[in-house]
């Protein structure tokens, strides 16, 4: 073709590359004229919302969000989904630094002073949120508590979750350790808790209680607290070493009698529990809707009362303004207005297994028929939070540590007193660390 | 043809000025070569944009407090690059890498190697070969780890399985610090060997086929075939294989963060360099220390990198 030189082929692709640079220029400069595009089209109030639920939250979440946007139509709603833990609290923190990402977040609250409360956080305007009826008597006063930094709200508290006991109904029955309302029969101490996890062993045949290895840290949580024990973190690590060894002792002896498996992670863990291969699990309440969509019989309660009263470790979905630089009264209405209207409406939500954070709902009759659900609903009064530093709470870095520490304990390769010099060690060098935020 | 086709306007634009005196011929030369300039622009641009800026960006970046959530940030030296000699997370994880690389560079490429040469001489039913050892290679990182995550389950998993099947004891694949880093190494290999498989099948079927021939009439045998003749004829191509595979392995980082759920195994067994970095960039916030710590890292790529180039391009020449 080229070749051939009778063609005059010159003049086409000139012709040809300017119109084709004309058209690049005019389309970037389409693309940029909608990067700048006035964001509040037709008058209505935008409003960014960013979030890090998927799965059987997701859709609960968007049930809940269709709702809201048929009785708003005055606000551009649009919600934004991010991974849960780190692709999330990455973009969350990014966003937030840089100004523009979103009008509300979701935030566990444990990370509240890690994502930087009052320097990438605004705090919430408390009379604002009261003329929508929210108010710290509407709240439970430990989950609200946590909502404040320095005495002020920084975080409009959505749920609280915790770690909970479920249990095979089947199974537990075979076991004998059914109460007469057919709820698992409530022990006090290690010994009778032990005894129960024996019976149903013998009932299943292989394991009675399974519960994720791979994520001791709730399990280490909830039991030290219940021992009494705190964690300080100013300066060097303040722990009670006796309180923490005999937490691990117990995690330590359930695997290595064969009362639970000595593995068991993730995704294994209410695998094994819906296998019947145990017949408790300890778990989030978050994973109701896996047995529930599994068909299973099974119950739950709070987290035993092995060494007192019934703590599980836990943590609150709460909504979050970004800092902003320059002061939008209407954004900030519309965000508020927009977490009160969330809080109001959170029975759907409750369908996931959180426990609403809203005592108007938790105490309603329609929650109350809610099953298992309103069977662990005191659970939330005795929720415990993380120890509170910048690299606590869901996801960050102490969490972490205490989960790729703890596992050995379980599955016998590190003794209790290895494991907590270990931990310790690292807590003290994230302490020693200049804080980030 | 083609040939004929680039030179002929070459030609006729070297004649097409009025003069055709030196000067307008040098003059028409360095035309060329700006024209050529505008070629490779906008490679050079987004070459500069997205890989030389950001190189510098890096390495200024590990001299500062950076972190992801602060806006700004302030010059702190070598105190980055001081802590990080200092942190024995590094230096576990650096070795976690080391580990990998040389648990899985190996397998790698013999398994590869032996797959090709099963492989090269089936006819009937060959393509089917072919893509079954090809296929795990096309599934995204996400799909390959949520089929071994389950294939490892102690009590239900496949593997364990068939542990216990032919009368062995279970192994916490995933959950035991001493397996864990085998197991995502078997799992690498599963799903990129397919690749090395492809490189290897390549090379085999460009030795032509009279050099057996003739070695065949000379009464070689089939195991002397195969090591004077084909694998002294694959060296070129083990030796690129090596390399990539290497830089590959020491590159390791999503298999692992996923396969422990992004702990890094019990007791870290499976974080490697990246993974720490990873950490302390995002889980921790601290850009600034990641950065210093990335360095260190490019710093031991290029190294190695250098290293091998230097065995495999001697070995290359005596072939």
């Amino acid at each position: 073709m080229r070749t051939n030189g009778a063609r005059t082929p010159s003049q086409e692709p000139r012709i040809g590359r300017r119109s084709f640079l004309a058209g690049s220029l005019a389309t970037a400069g389409l693309g940029l004229a909608g990067c700048g595009a006035p964001a509040a089209a037709g008058g209505r109030t935008p409003l960014r919302q960013w979030n890090l639920f998927t799965g059987g939250d997701g859709a609960r979440m968007v049930e809940m969000h269709e709702a809201y946007r048929a009785e708003h139509p005055g606000i551009d709603f649009r919600p934004t989904t991010y991974l849960w833990g780190n692709p999330f609290y990455t973009k969350f923190a990014m966003g937030a630094a840089g100004g523009r990402a979103f009008d509300i977040a979701t935030l566990h609250l444990s990370r509240l002073r890690g994502m930087g409360a009052g320097t990438l956080i605004d705090p919430v305007p408390a009379d604002l949120l009261a003329e929508y009826g929210i108010t710290e008597d509407t709240v439970l006063p430990n989950v609200w508590e946590k909502c404040r930094v320095d005495g002020e709200l920084y975080a409009i508290p959505l749920d609280t979750h915790l770690v909970v006991t479920y249990f095979n109904r089947e199974i537990c029955e075979s076991a004998g350790v059914l109460d007469s309302e057919g709820g698992l029969a409530e022990t006090s101490g290690v010994e009778e808790f032990i005894d129960l996890i024996a019976a149903v062993k013998d009932a299943t045949g292989q394991y009675g209680l399974v519960m994720e290895t791979t994520g001791a840290w709730r399990q280490f949580w909830s039991l030290y607290r219940q021992l009494g024990g705190e964690m300080t973190l100013e300066g060097d690590v303040g722990m009670d070493d006796d309180k923490a060894l005999q937490s691990l002792d117990f995690l330590r002896r359930v695997c290595e009698e064969g009362l639970a498996p000595k593995a068991s992670d993730a995704p294994g863990t209410p695998a094994n529990f819906q296998n019947g291969i145990a017949g408790v699990m300890f778990g989030g309440n978050w994973e109701i809707p896996t047995f529930q969509a599994a068909g299973m019989d099974f119950g739950m309660r709070p987290f035993p009362g092995v060494f007192g009263d019934e703590l599980g470790q836990g943590d609150s979905h709460a909504f979050v303004l970004p800092r902003r630089r320059e002061p939008d009264d209407e954004a900030v209405r519309a965000a508020v207005e927009y977490a009160a209207w969330m809080l109001k409406n959170s029975l759907t939500w409750a369908g996931g297994g959180h426990t609403p954070a809203y005592l108007p709902v938790t105490q309603s009759q329609e929650y109350a028929a809610l099953e298992p659900q309103s069977d662990y609903r005191v659970a939330a009064e005795n929720v415990q939070f993380d120890p509170e530093a910048w690299f606590s709470g869901s996801a960050a870095a102490l969490q972490n540590e205490a989960n790729s520490l703890f596992s050995g304990v379980h599955n016998g390769t590190t003794t209790p007193e290895q494991a907590l010099a270990r931990f310790k060690r690292a807590a003290q060098k994230l302490l020693d660390t200049p804080a980030p935020v | 043809m083609t040939v004929h086709a680039d030179t002929a306007p070459a030609g006729a634009a070297r004649s097409r000025p009025a003069d055709p005196g030196v000067r307008s011929l040098v003059r028409a030369r360095r035309t060329t070569s700006w024209t050529g300039l505008w070629f490779v622009l906008p490679f050079t641009i987004l070459f500069a944009v997205f890989l030389a800026w950001p190189l510098l960006a890096g390495l200024w970046t590990s001299f500062t407090d950076r972190s992801l959530a602060r806006e700004d940030a302030s010059f702190v030296g070598l105190a980055n690059w001081q802590e990080m000699l200092t942190d024995s997370a590094v230096w576990q994880s650096l070795w976690v890498t080391l580990l990998f690389t040389a648990i899985s560079t190996p397998l790698l490429v013999v398994i590869a190697l032996a797959m090709a040469l099963l492989t090269n001489r089936v006819t009937r039913l060959g393509w089917f070969l072919r893509f079954s050892f090809f296929a795990p290679f096309l599934l995204p990182v996400a799909v390959v780890t949520l089929i071994w995550v389950w294939l490892y389950q102690p009590g239900f998993g496949l593997v364990n399985a068939m542990l216990t099947t032919v009368g062995l004891p279970e192994v916490g694949w995933l959950t035991n610090e001493n397996t864990v880093l085998l197991a995502v190494a078997i799992t690498t290999v599963w799903w990129t060997v397919g690749f090395n498989f492809l490189l290897y099948l390549a090379a085999l079927q460009g030795i032509p086929g009279y050099v057996h021939e003739a070695a065949a009439l000379d009464g070689a045998s089939p195991w002397q075939r195969l090591t004077r003749i084909t694998l002294p004829l694959l060296r070129r191509t083990t030796a690129l294989i090596v390399m990539l595979q290497m830089v590959a392995s020491l590159k390791l980082f999503d298999q692992a963060y996923l396969m422990t759920n992004g702990s890094g195994g019990p007791d870290y067994a499976a974080r490697p360099i990246i993974g720490y970095i990873f950490d302390s960039g995002f889980t921790g916030l601290r850009i600034g220390y990641a950065s210093a710590i990335s360095y260190l890292f490019f710093a031991i790529i290029i190294i190695a990198s250098v290293i091998q180039f230097r065995l495999f391009a001697r070995k290359g020449d005596a072939a």
